[in-house]
């Protein structure tokens, strides 16, 4: 964008580059999306959360209205997993929906563990809608306690 | 407002009064409506059915679902969410019949059934030949 108001000093010249300045800016956030706030990426479904203690890693998942047996949980690699699943939307028939604020559908999340761990033994139980997978911490991740001898 | 029920918390947290210590969320709700009743389904993972608590009362329906802490003992790595008890209150304007109100809890999805009064149920008319 050209400005042709004449600005003494010479400053137009500053003004201009200011604004072409901006509007690269703007191009480029416009571009990805966060200039106007709406088209952000989706936050990851399922939201994790990852516990451990010297034997295990645990990630949970809050997964409501599922089964065990809708859920695909795969360890590979000694560090991936992967998660997936669909969740159904609620068959009712002729009714008017007044408020829609669960999500549907398929999802699939895949995440690197900060360990390895031993996939062959890798449990997963479901409660009150809550996924936990135990992960055993692979022998050589565990952490070793180092003694200190004193001189 | 064309809706039934009417949400009353419009924030992430809900501003319930509390009598325990941590963050209370204000749980996802979806509402329909058929000719007979009105159908509330509302996520509350890691509710157990003996911690929950609804009942409807001057023409509201509260919900409050506690959740127990989970991984106490564990050491905390990596959160994307947090854990905390359930808190929603409705203003229900459409008349409906309180003592046949039901709910279950399945796989932490709340399903509550407020049928509609005879009063207010659409009711087809016969149109007689004459």
């Amino acid at each position: 964008m050209w400005t042709t108001r004449w600005q003494p000093f010479g400053l137009g010249n500053i003004w201009s580059e200011m604004n072409r300045l901006q509007s690269e800016m703007n191009r480029l956030f416009d571009r990805y999306g966060f200039a106007d706030g709406g088209r952000r990426p989706a936050p990851a479904y399922p939201a994790l959360n990852l516990w451990q203690d010297a034997d295990n890693l645990y990630l949970e998942a809050e997964l409501p209205g599922m089964e065990l047996s809708d859920l695909e949980i795969l360890v590979s690699g000694g560090n991936q997993l992967s998660l997936k699943g669909k969740r159904e939307a609620p068959s009712v028939e002729k009714g008017a929906w007044h408020r829609q604020e669960r999500g549907y559908g398929s999802f699939t999340r895949s995440i690197t563990l900060p360990q390895e761990v031993d996939a062959d033994k890798v449990e997963a139980e479901f409660q009150h809608g809550v996924l936990c997978v135990t992960l055993p911490r692979r022998e050589g991740a565990k952490p070793r306690r180092i003694e200190v001898k004193a001189e | 407002m064309s809706e039934m029920v009417k949400k009353d918390t419009g924030t992430e947290l809900a501003t319930a009064e509390r009598t325990r210590t941590g963050t209370t969320y204000t749980p996802r709700f979806d509402i329909v409506e058929t000719d007979e009743e009105l159908i509330l389904y509302g996520d509350l993972p890691g509710v157990a059915p003996e911690n929950l608590d609804v009942r409807f009362e001057n023409d509201r329906l509260i919900v409050h679902g506690k959740v127990e802490p989970r991984h106490q003992d564990h050491e905390f790595v990596y959160g994307e969410y947090g854990i905390g008890d359930y808190y929603r209150d409705f203003q229900v304007l459409e008349e409906v019949d309180p003592d046949h109100i039901t709910a279950e809890l399945k796989n932490g999805v709340l399903h509550v059934h407020l049928p509609k009064s005879e009063a207010v149920k659409p009711r087809r008319i016969e149109v007689k030949p004459r």
